[in-house]
């Protein structure tokens, strides 16, 4: 191995992103090229996100400096005052507390139990590509459809699960999970991470496989307990799959219209919505039908989700990562 | 490959995980050979009081049917396409090679996905019909691919970082320029990365509802997410069409997962750095 210039790795053993070699490897040089060339192997993707996802994303922008009336008609310039407006508005801190809840609960259970289904996954058994197969279900199927399929089941009258709940004397008489203030967040939030768990799963089960066997069978040889190996080895080595489910994941649920708005659709206000919910529900469904307001939202959820996520790679040092 | 010393009790465990994956859309299934009044009827019973087994031929034999499935399927292998093709080479570049602006790329590719497609469906139906592209399937295509971009993009660049410089070092010395390095020494390194791709990619846009909803006018060009609508309005409520429907809807998933998952096992690195 030869070492050529561009020496930062303190010998840390994390790993490298994508996985499987501890970070002594880095410290010789990757290619150096120029930005034109580099451009130039970039161009297809830039070009197609300044296609499609420029312009929307500058009428988003001019329409939260806009004034609307209720019907949707342009009225003019209204500067800055839409985000006055929704930053002063009565329900916002109610709704950023659930968007709190639902982001923080979602992404932990996802992460948490992900990890543990893809160990389990990776394993050698009969059947394994049957489960394989069965977990991409919840993926595979229509996020509004399996919103809709859950109202049905934690139906108060005719769903399944107060059902079973009753049959199995769990519960003397039927709850209403989506229309008692204190199961709603959390029905959702059950939702949430069941769909979340096919994605955050095959990116770990992609990344565990990416882990080179003679690792560990050389931790093995030298009498390390399967939690050490786990701990010392797998968990360093599954770094950048986390950083890439864990980013994305959360970006994803901050976004989550389906779930929210179908599973919270009986109840009245804003009590139960998230940003996401709460920016639809400005611009169609509440008194206001402000299109403007709405924009603002649309903005404001944005640069929340940005700050977020340069938090979080900010913590978990991913320039160090990047290197 | 992990062995296990308890493949009985792992076994359990993964049957424990496949029923309560599969227990939702068991119900789903069950739901569907019902009549549409017996999905709300208390007390509920957990198998059909009637079971009516026409409600797959009913869906299946809708004139509309094929062609809703035929455009789910143009977008979501369009769009697969465009990303795998488009994210390659980026990944590889600023995950093999040093420049600056390599982090602010990816950054920019990340932020794309922060907008809620809903927040932008105004913008992009105003922008596709100032290009009069309304109704067509390059449009979906493209939308689909720009907001899928990221994914593709950063768990490859994860994967490339990953092979060990003496791999691309040996194929240096070989004489490999870089896009046979590319082509014949990290692409097949990164398959399980890859895999991963197009999966995340083609459920993604397979399962687009909002733009396509804005977008797709024509009913004969809607894919089945928005075609489905038809089936549960404000007048008629058939919920064994819809269930029925989006049983069917899964299955072109499953079958392309089946046919590349045994590629999700890499390992391929093991060995080749000795």
């Amino acid at each position: 191995m030869t070492t050529t210039g561009d020496v930062q790795a303190p010998s840390s053993g994390r790993a490298t992103p994508g996985g499987p070699r501890p970070r002594r490897r880095r410290s010789t040089g990757i290619g150096r090229v120029s930005t034109p060339v580099a451009l130039l192997w970039l161009a297809p993707a830039i070009a197609l996100i300044v296609g499609v996802v420029l312009f929307p994303a500058v009428m988003l922008f001019r329409a939260s400096r806009s004034e609307y009336s209720i019907t949707g008609l342009y009225l003019g310039s209204a500067g800055w005052e839409n985000y006055s407006k929704v930053l002063s508005y009565p329900d916002l801190p109610v709704v950023l507390k659930n968007t709190l809840v639902w982001v923080v609960a979602v992404v932990a259970f996802t992460i948490v139990i992900s990890l543990a289904l893809a160990q389990l996954l990776v394993k050698d058994f009969p059947g394994r590509r049957f489960v394989r197969w069965a977990v991409i279900v919840p993926w595979a199927a229509s996020l509004v459809i399996t919103s809709q399929l859950f109202v049905l089941l934690y139906d108060y009258n005719y769903g399944l699960v107060n059902h079973v709940l009753l049959g199995l004397h769990v519960i003397d008489t039927p709850i209403s999970f989506l229309g008692d203030d204190r199961f709603t967040m959390a029905s959702m939030v059950v939702v949430g991470v069941f769909v979340s768990l096919p994605f955050t799963t095959f990116v770990f089960i992609a990344g565990l496989n990416a882990i080179p066997t003679d690792v560990m069978e050389a931790a093995e040889v030298d009498g390390a307990s399967p939690w050490q190996r786990w701990r010392r080895i797998t968990l360093p080595l599954l770094r950048p799959a986390m950083l890439i489910a864990t980013v994305l994941n959360t970006i994803y649920v901050f976004n989550s219209f389906p779930i929210i708005y179908t599973l919270n659709d009986r109840n009245p206000g804003f009590g139960h919505d998230t940003l996401i919910t709460f920016m639809y529900k400005l611009a169609f469904k509440s008194q206001e039908k402000d299109v403007g307001m709405s924009a603002a939202t649309g903005v404001i959820n944005v640069l929340i989700i940005l700050v977020v996520v340069l938090v979080y790679l900010k913590v978990v040092n991913w320039r160090e990562e990047t290197r | 490959m992990t062995r296990t010393r308890r493949p009985r009790l792992v076994a359990f465990g993964a049957a424990v995980v496949a029923v309560v994956f599969l227990a939702p859309y068991l119900v789903m299934v069950l739901d569907s050979l019902r009549t549409s009044t017996d999905v709300k009827t208390t007390p509920p019973s957990f198998l059909p009081r009637v079971w009516q087994w026409d409600t797959y031929a009913t869906v299946l034999g809708d004139g509309r049917f094929p062609h809703w499935l035929f455009t789910s399927l143009v977008i979501s292998l369009g769009a697969t396409a465009v990303v795998i093709l488009v994210a390659i080479p980026a990944a590889f570049m600023t995950a093999r090679h040093h420049f600056p602006g390599r982090r602010l790329f990816l950054l920019v590719v990340l932020i794309t996905q922060m907008f809620a497609p809903t927040s932008l469906v105004v913008g992009l139906y105003r922008q596709f019909f100032e290009l009069n592209m309304i109704n067509t399937y390059g449009a979906l295509i493209i939308t689909n691919a720009a907001f899928n971009l990221a994914f593709a993009i950063w768990i490859l660049h994860g994967f490339f970082s990953s092979i060990p410089l003496e791999v691309e070092e040996a194929a240096a010395l070989d004489g490999v320029g870089r896009f046979g390095m590319l082509r014949r020494i990290m692409l097949p390194l990164t398959l399980p990365g890859l895999v991963t791709a197009t999966i995340f990619t083609f459920i993604a846009a397979w399962n687009e509802y909002v733009v396509a909803l804005t977008l797709m006018i024509d009913d004969d060009k809607k894919p089945l997410t928005v075609g489905f609508r038809s089936y549960v309005t404000g007048y008629e409520q058939n919920w064994d069409q819809l269930f029925a429907a989006s049983v069917i809807a899964v299955v072109p998933v499953v079958i392309l997962f089946a046919l590349i998952e045994k590629h999700l096992v890499g390992g391929l690195t093991a060995g080749s750095v000795k």
